[in-house]
Formats: structure tokens, C-alpha cells, sequence
């Protein structure tokens, strides 16, 4: 259990900033999930958190700043999906989950039974182990991202990164592994940082809301106060409706004003 | 209970490893024996076995072999398999390895200015250092070596100055634009020479007709040191797959990685270069055509292409010795020549892209 701290952190590409002195507090066993229009930051935030960019201010995990980490001890801590993961030629579900086990190994080391023992059980864990000898590349994109998520998981690293998990999904997998990732959270005690585009899923998941735009937080909160028709029609220039029903949650529904008329004339 | 797949997995991982070894071993102690029977001067297989008997220590067997029949194996066509299967593993290795670094199905051991370096190294050795026969040391592979270094680390600080964001695909095209010089410059030389042509010219395509035990021993210490670390590399190049990013979230440097076997290679390449000039096509085909059989996974292509590449190479040298005997081919005509074909059998039988 990690809690993850941001604070006043710069990140600037070519000398233009796009994170902007950003801080988020990221509890222990919470979800956050950043929100935003396309190139608000939340990717470029994401991969300073992971230690991948380089950025000014600070980031902290329980109190240790993760810049004076090697790469080795963060990404024991720390595990990234990025939005569009590579998925290598010919290697097995087994050997790609595997490689989640890097942070544990030497460095020209291998495998220990212990490293595959864990591998095996996070396969169980999310029903792969029927598929474990499939080639990654030949996956269902629901099968797929879990197999991502595996990996991650073999990491065994209590905060978890996630970069749009859904992006690439239909929206019965989007559900499911969502609902997975929620399950995990609860039952690991992990700390989810995730950056969603669908607003529906977003409100229905995470705990926390950041809404960033052009590299800066322009408002966070819970996802009832975030998810707002004026907040989304000022930085997404969406015309949206939020419905907040007791069987169903939030929901954030695009219109078209206009459209139902011309169809009732017809 | 519980633990059963992780055992069952492993006994099949050491069966296939077990299969694979012997498969391997077979196919180069075969070529070996190949290597050394056949030639111009027939030398009858029962002696041939005596005579390597004979050097098993506590055993003494007279082969019958004239002292110039045993001078024709020893020291003729002995060290040309052996540094045949050097120069064959080490090219097959290293092709492999920078297809790992670079997830590149195209990269071969000459990619980063390895081969047009050697070229214009062992071109100006050619044409400008007099008389080389009077030399105690011949300087056409030390050129060609230094030319080959030299080329991939201009290469790698012009990919690495080009872009901020130091990337693969930064560091391949640095190695066209400084093949693209080297090679302009060594043909520019070469017009300049043009009794020296031919020479240039059957260097470049490659030969081992006339090495001996020297070369062996110039090249055997760089084998070691560049194997012996690609090897290390194996499960890091499976990492590598993942690409840089995912590789770097998990607790590695992939430009650490990068740097450490593109220097591997390039030594152990360098050195085979040095030897034997360009020999083609063993980098690229060798890989692959195991990758085909075994899957992707480093652990298993990097030591099977050493043994692989050392049998393809001995076999293909066979055939340029003998085919128009006693005139030889070019070994890279023949590489290319009966490798392709190959290649295709096994592209086309495997089950993989069926």
C-alpha cells in the first residue's frame, strides 16, 4: 500500500511546458483518474510519475522522492501501461507477462522458480492460464489487455499506472476490465493513477477526478462535482448531459441539440 | 497440486533445450567432418579419424597419413573450418542480437557502418600501404577492423547528437548516412586504384583462402568476449521487445542495454570482417530461419545461432572450395547463392506463417 504525492512538477518538451506545475495527492488505495482533452498532459503527467521523462518539482511515494530511486527500486513500486502497449512477435502470454518480473531479477539473471510461481498466479488470477502458450500477438483485444495488466501485475508494485486501458476495447471489455481493475484494488490494496477519455467510465470508477487542460489542473474533485454540463462545455467544447440516476450512477450522455426535431418532422 | 503447470512447463522447456542441443551439436560436428574430408587432395575418412584419435590425450593411433597428407589437414583445411565456424557463429550471433536491439527483422551485423568502415579501411590498406607481404603482420585486417570500430561509433555519436529523444530508428538512419559516406569514399579511392581492383574487389565479397592458425588465434579472444557478453544480454533482448519505454518501466535502461550489445556485435563482427571481408547473408538468414523453428525468445536464438552459423558457414565454404575446384567462389556468392533458396524451404515449411 503506496500513496503517491505530486508536487509543482514541470515537464517541458523542446522549452514549452506541458505539465505546468502540477500537484495532485494520490491517496493510498484510492483511484484517481486524470481527465482532460487531448493533449491537457495526462500522458506526458503519467510517464513523469513512472520516471520516464525528465521534470522539475517533485514526486514523492510514501515520503521518498521517486528521483532519488534507481530505476530498479521504482519500477518495484511503480507499474505503466502505456496506451498502446507493444506486443512482441512470437513471444508467448507466459514470457511476456514474465518480463513483469524484471525489477526482481538480476541483471543477467533469469527466472527463479519463484518468479514463475508468481507469473502462474496472476495468470490464474485473470484466466489466462488456458491461453498461456498463445502468442501475445494473436490475442482479442479484451484478451490482450489483460494480458498487459498481467504483466503489470507480475510486477507486483502497489501503484498502478494506467494510460487509457480501454481505449482499444468494445464497451462490454471496457466494462470488464474495468470492473477487474477495481477488484484488484480492493482485494491487493493497490493505488490506481489512470488517464480515461470516456467521462461516463471515468465518474463510475475512479474516486478522484483531475481535470487537466493545457498542462494545468483546472479542477479535481469528487466525480459529481468535476462531471459538470459547464465544466465539459468550457474545456472539452462538448455539449454533454450529466445524469446522476441510484441504479445506473453517473453518466455523462453527448447531444445534438437540434437533430431530434428534424427526425419528428419526417 | 497447485505448483504442477510450473513443473510440467519446465521439463518441457529442458526436453525442447535437450533436442535443440543435440540437434545443434550434430549439425556442426557433422559440417566439421565435412569440412575436413572433402577437398582436393582425397584423404580417406578411416585415417582422418585416426589422426583426430590420435590427438585425444592417452591415446596413440597410427592414422597413416603422409607427413604432407597430415600438413594438408592440420594445417590447411583444419583452421579454415574452424575459422569458418567462427566467423559463421559470430555473424549469426550478432545479426540476432542487433534484431533484438533495434526489433528489426532487416538489421544484420553490417548495419551501422560495420561493413562499409571494414570496406574503406581494407580498401586504403590495399592501396596504399606498399609491398604487404614484407610486413611482419599482415595490416589488411587490422585496417579493416579499425575501419569497421570506427564506422559504427561515428554512427552511434551522430544517432546520438541528431535528437533529443534518442531513438533506434535515429541511430539506424545515422548508419545509412555514414555507410552512404564511407562507401562513396571507398569507391573514390578505388577508381584512384584500379590495379588494386580486383583485390579490393574479392576482399569485399569475402574469402578464407588463405588463413591459417594466425587468424584463429587474432580473432578467437573477440568471439569469446563478444559471445560471451551477448549471451549475458539474452533475457534483456527479450525484454527489449516490449520496446524502450515499457522496457525502461520495468527497471531496465534500454539505451544501457542498446549501447552494451551494439559494442558486443560490433567487436565480435569487426573482428570476423578483419578475417574473413564481407561475408553476407549469414546474419539475417541464420536468425531467422531458427526464430521460424524455436519461437522469438533470445535465450534459445542467441546459442543456436552460434552453433548454426558456424555449421552454415562451414558448409558454405565447403561448397565455394569445391564446386569449380580447384578455382574457388566467393564465399558471399555462395552464402547468398544456396542461402536464399534455403531460407525460402524454410519459410515456406513452417508452420508459423501457415
Amino acid at each position: 500500500m503506496s500513496g503517491l504525492r505530486v508536487v509543482d512538477i514541470v515537464v517541458a518538451y523542446n522549452g514549452t511546458p506541458v505539465v505546468d506545475r502540477i500537484s495532485v495527492d494520490v491517496p493510498s488505495t484510492s483511484w484517481v483518474s486524470l481527465i482532460g482533452p487531448n493533449g491537457a498532459g495526462k500522458t506526458t503527467l503519467l510517464r513523469a510519475m513512472a520516471g520516464l521523462v525528465p521534470y522539475g518539482g517533485q514526486i514523492e511515494i510514501d515520503r521518498q522522492p521517486i528521483g532519488a530511486m534507481s530505476r530498479r527500486r521504482l519500477s518495484q513500486m511503480v507499474a505503466y501501461l502505456p496506451q498502446r502497449p507493444i506486443l512482441p512477435e512470437g513471444a508467448s502470454v507466459f514470457d511476456y507477462v514474465a518480463i513483469g518480473r524484471t525489477p526482481y531479477i538480476p541483471y543477467w539473471g533469469t527466472e527463479t522458480p519463484e518468479d514463475r510461481a508468481v507469473v502462474e498466479k496472476v495468470l490464474d488470477r485473470l484466466d489466462l492460464r488456458e491461453i498461456a502458450d498463445r502468442q501475445i500477438a494473436s490475442l482479442s483485444g479484451g484478451e490482450a489487455q489483460r494480458a498487459v495488466l498481467a504483466r503489470a501485475l507480475a510486477q507486483q508494485s502497489a501503484i498502478l499506472l494506467l494510460d487509457e486501458p480501454t481505449s482499444a476495447l468494445d464497451v462490454g471489455h471496457q466494462q470488464q476490465v474495468l470492473e477487474l481493475i477495481d477488484e484488484l484494488r480492493l482485494e491487493q490494496g493497490l493505488t490506481i493513477i489512470s488517464a480515461l477519455h470516456d467521462l461516463t467510465l471515468a465518474g463510475q470508477f475512479a474516486d478522484h477526478l483531475v481535470l487537466l487542460d493545457k498542462g494545468e489542473v483546472v479542477s479535481e474533485g469528487d466525480p459529481s462535482e468535476v462531471l459538470t454540463e459547464e465544466t465539459i462545455k468550457q474545456y472539452y467544447h462538448a455539449s454533454v448531459r450529466v445524469t446522476m440516476e441510484p441504479d445506473a450512477g453517473l453518466s455523462v450522455i453527448p447531444i445534438r441539440p437540434g437533430r431530434a426535431v428534424r427526425r419528428t418532422g419526417r | 497440486m497447485d505448483l504442477e503447470p510450473v513443473t510440467s512447463r519446465e521439463i518441457r522447456t529442458a526436453r525442447v533445450g535437450l533436442r535443440l542441443s543435440i540437434v545443434v551439436l550434430v549439425s556442426v560436428v557433422v559440417s566439421v567432418l565435412l569440412g575436413i574430408l572433402v577437398g582436393a587432395v582425397g584423404l580417406s575418412a578411416g585415417s582422418v579419424f585416426a589422426e583426430l584419435a590420435d590427438k585425444v590425450p592417452g591415446i596413440t593411433v597410427d592414422s597413416g597419413l603422409s607427413a604432407r597428407d597430415s600438413a594438408i589437414l592440420w594445417e590447411l583445411r583444419m583452421p579454415r573450418v574452424v575459422l569458418a565456424g567462427l566467423v559463421g557463429g559470430m555473424l549469426a550471433m550478432a545479426g540476432a542480437a542487433f534484431q533484438g536491439v533495434f526489433r528489426n527483422p532487416l538489421a544484420d551485423p553490417y548495419l551501422l557502418g560495420v561493413a562499409a568502415g571494414a570496406g574503406l579501411g581494407a580498401t586504403l590498406a590495399i592501396a596504399y600501404l606498399p609491398d604487404q607481404t614484407q610486413w611482419p603482420i599482415s595490416p589488411l585486417p587490422i585496417a579493416a577492423f579499425a575501419g569497421a570500430v570506427l564506422g559504427v561509433v561515428v554512427t552511434y555519436v551522430l544517432g546520438r547528437s541528431g535528437a533529443r529523444q534518442f531513438a533506434a530508428s535515429t541511430l539506424i538512419l545515422a548508419g545509412v548516412a555514414v555507410a552512404a559516406f564511407l562507401t562513396a569514399t571507398q569507391t573514390f579511392v578505388q577508381q584512384q586504384n584500379t590495379d588494386t581492383f580486383r583485390e579490393v574487389y574479392s576482399w569485399i565479397l569475402g574469402a578464407l583462402g588463405t588463413v591459417g592458425w594466425r587468424e584463429v588465434v587474432l580473432i578467437l579472444p573477440y568471439v569469446i568476449l563478444s559471445g560471451g557478453t551477448l549471451l549475458l544480454y539474452r533475457r534483456l533482448l527479450d525484454v527489449m521487445g516490449v520496446g524502450d519505454e515499457e522496457a525502461d518501466s520495468v527497471g531496465i535502461s534500454s539505451a544501457a542495454v542498446r549501447l552494451a550489445v551494439v559494442a558486443a556485435a560490433t567487436l565480435g563482427t569487426a573482428a570476423a570482417v578483419a578475417v574473413s571481408g564481407l561475408i553476407g547473408f549469414v546474419g539475417i538468414i541464420v536468425p531467422h530461419a531458427i526464430r521460424l523453428v524455436v519461437g522469438s525468445s533470445y535465450r534459445l536464438i542467441l546459442p543456436l545461432s552460434l552453433g548454426f552459423g558456424a555449421a552454415f558457414l562451414i558448409l558454405a565454404d565447403l561448397i565455394a572450395r569445391s564446386v569449380l575446384a580447384p578455382a574457388e567462389i566467393p564465399i558471399g556468392v555462395v552464402t547468398a547463392f544456396f542461402g536464399a533458396p534455403f531460407f525460402l524451404l524454410v519459410l515456406a515449411r513452417s508452420r508459423r506463417f501457415s
